[in-house]
């Protein structure tokens, strides 16, 4: 029989309804994956106690028929996530010690519905990063692996997408704010969907950036990425952000008939110097989409050069908002004093000492961006680009395209430690291709669809309309089917 | 735009981060290379465009006026690294 731990969520789900196999054996199996890929560093907090408690929990109500789509199967929670209970870092040394008090709403849906939680994956310390390389924990480590080089999974989700690829759950939860879903998915061979702004709730999830940050599944299938989207989503009065609309079942609107439908392409997703096998991967897609009968047709989404900068506004001035709780005070680290010290010795002790390089660069960015004097220069001429950037996806949706399909990432994982000595606006470029997509609140998917000549995997992105996830779940559906992909990293751990 | 290092200082302090003083010239030529990627901003025509204030179009939800929750000053202060008899405990403010 397969091992357990390799299955994707629908399978596992159809094992335990036929009772061919029990949420305790498939945790178990997990347990073991996990125990034997310490060198991934894919988890950061194990909780093996609570998972196995939650896996008898949801065997009887299996035996019961009180099951919903997620019961008995064995998933990673991004630190990100609050656990009540259970360390939630946000990969920061900040949050060392803290505890939360209370279940994040999207993690309490999971766990409600009867998930299994295997523990808390590794990130890039408040999901900044696009390697996983600014974590307290350290790197996670991608399990693909051609060389003597240890890969990045990327980030910000780096655990999860590590995780998942490595089968050491059948799932995880992810975040994105820029692409920190999406890109590590791409990285990873995984798939990864970040919703429409508004789908799952923000509470309890640390907040990055409020008006981008968005939670997703990432999976190993799309038909995965709808079951879990659907326990994730879902109205919450405590995120005044939240949308209230009726969750449709996305696995059923998943039929993967994409005839008839038009597919944009946009011209300036080419970029300068952009590798020839990215190139040709995008080109592959589209002719897959075209042959399962979508119509294929050039777009413009004039403004695409400008979200990154804009993005490199909006989010650390959001940060330097949001951060600003971390004050020693209520929860986490506090600096050790010396004699006399008084309040604010105390605020810049425990966040020089608490929050890491790029965590600081970003805070102090988003303070300068809206100081007194500069506000209008950066913070509002950014916000009035972004409306721009969202009225170029308006416009090309009015002409009819029900999805956009993209490169999700500039090149396959790159080795950790290659882009220390580089400046940060490299790393920042890794996002081109996804921060669009959280600047107009849309959703978006990444599906790997290749491996480069490396024998590296690719993704492809497809973005759809907003609040049509279902629709969007299908085009992936087709490209999934079209392309194939079965790849797995040969295990080397 | 050019940031040297008393506005970095500046910046540092009004973020509450402690920079020391021989750190501050590489802060500041990270700021100027970030700062840098920005200005492109500069090119885009934003005349009579409207900051964007909420990315899907919504009108926040109101409420009652009434106490739905409370009651947690346990829960509150578990996780505070200087809690005492009831209060968060921090080091004087006052002078």
């Amino acid at each position: 029989m397969t091992d357990l731990n390799t299955l994707g969520l629908a399978e596992a789900r159809d094992a335990l309804r036929a009772g061919s196999t029990t949420s305790k054996e498939l945790t178990e199996a997990c347990l073991k994956a996990i125990e034997d890929a310490g060198v991934l560093n894919a988890f950061a907090h194990h909780t093996p106690e609570i998972a196995m408690e939650q896996a008898a929990a949801a065997d009887a109500r299996i035996a019961v028929g009180d099951a919903p789509e997620m019961c008995g199967l064995p998933i990673g929670i991004k630190d990100l996530f609050c656990t009540k209970g259970v360390p939630s870092q946000a990969g920061s040394r900040i949050l060392e010690g803290f505890l939360p008090e209370y279940e994040s709403t999207v993690s309490g849906n999971l766990l409600g519905s009867g998930a299994v939680m295997l523990g808390k994956l590794n990130m890039d310390e408040f999901a900044m990063g696009s390697s996983n390389e600014t974590s307290v924990y350290g790197n996670a480590i991608n399990p693909w692996k051609v060389d003597e080089r240890q890969l990045t999974p990327g980030g910000s989700s780096g655990g999860s997408a590590a995780a998942v690829a490595a089968d050491l759950c059948l799932a995880a939860t992810g975040t994105d704010t820029g692409g920190s879903i999406r890109q590590p998915a791409a990285f990873t061979g995984t798939v990864g969907i970040k919703p429409t702004y508004g789908r799952c709730s923000r509470w309890g999830v640390v907040a990055f950036a409020s008006s981008l940050d968005q939670a997703g599944p990432m999976t190993k299938s799309v038909r995965d990425a709808a079951i879990m989207l659907e326990t994730m989503c879902g109205y919450d009065p405590k995120d005044s952000t939240s949308a209230d609309l009726a969750v449709p079942n996305f696995e059923a609107l998943m039929t993967g008939d994409i005839r008839g439908k038009k597919i944009g392409l946009p011209k300036e997703y080419r970029m300068d110097g952009m590798p020839a096998e990215i190139d040709k991967l995008w080109a592959d897609g589209a002719d897959m989409l075209r042959d399962a009968g979508a119509e294929i047709v050039d777009i413009s989404l004039p403004h695409t050069k400008y979200a990154l900068p804009a993005y490199y506004v909006i989010a650390p001035a959001e940060a330097s908002s949001n951060l600003a709780r971390y004050d020693g005070v209520r929860y986490g680290h506090r600096a050790t004093l010396d004699a006399g010290d008084g309040i604010t010795e105390m605020y810049e002790k425990t966040r020089a000492e608490g929050f890491g390089p790029e965590v600081q660069r970003r805070v102090m960015i988003g303070t300068y961006v809206l100081s007194a004097g500069f506000y209008d220069a950066y913070y509002n001429r950014a916000r009035r680009v972004r409306t721009l950037i969202k009225k170029d996806f308006e416009d090309v949706f009015a002409t009819g395209v029900n999805a956009i399909l993209t490169p999700a990432t500039p090149s396959s994982a790159f080795g950790l430690g290659e882009m220390t000595d580089v400046d940060p606006v490299q790393m920042y470029l890794n996002d081109v291709f996804t921060v669009t997509v959280n600047m107009a609140g849309l959703p978006g998917i990444s599906v790997p669809v290749g491996l480069d000549s490396k024998g590296l995997p690719m993704g492809l992105q497809l973005i759809g309309r907003p609040w049509e996830e279902g629709d969007l779940l299908s085009s992936a559906y087709a490209l999934e089917k079209a392309a194939g992909f079965v790849a797995k990293p040969t295990k080397w751990w | 735009m050019s940031i040297d290092t008393s506005t970095a200082a500046r910046v540092a302090k009004l973020a509450r981060i402690k920079v020391e003083d021989d750190a501050l010239p590489a802060l500041a030529a990270e700021f100027n290379n970030i700062l840098g990627f920005i200005e492109q901003l500069n090119e885009v025509d934003v005349d009579g465009v409207e900051p964007m204030t909420s990315v899907t179009p919504q009108r926040l939800k109101r409420r009652g006026d009434v106490v739905s929750d409370g009651s947690q000053q346990q829960a509150i202060l578990k996780n505070s690294p200087d809690a005492r008899e009831g209060f968060f405990a921090v080091p004087k403010v006052m002078e």
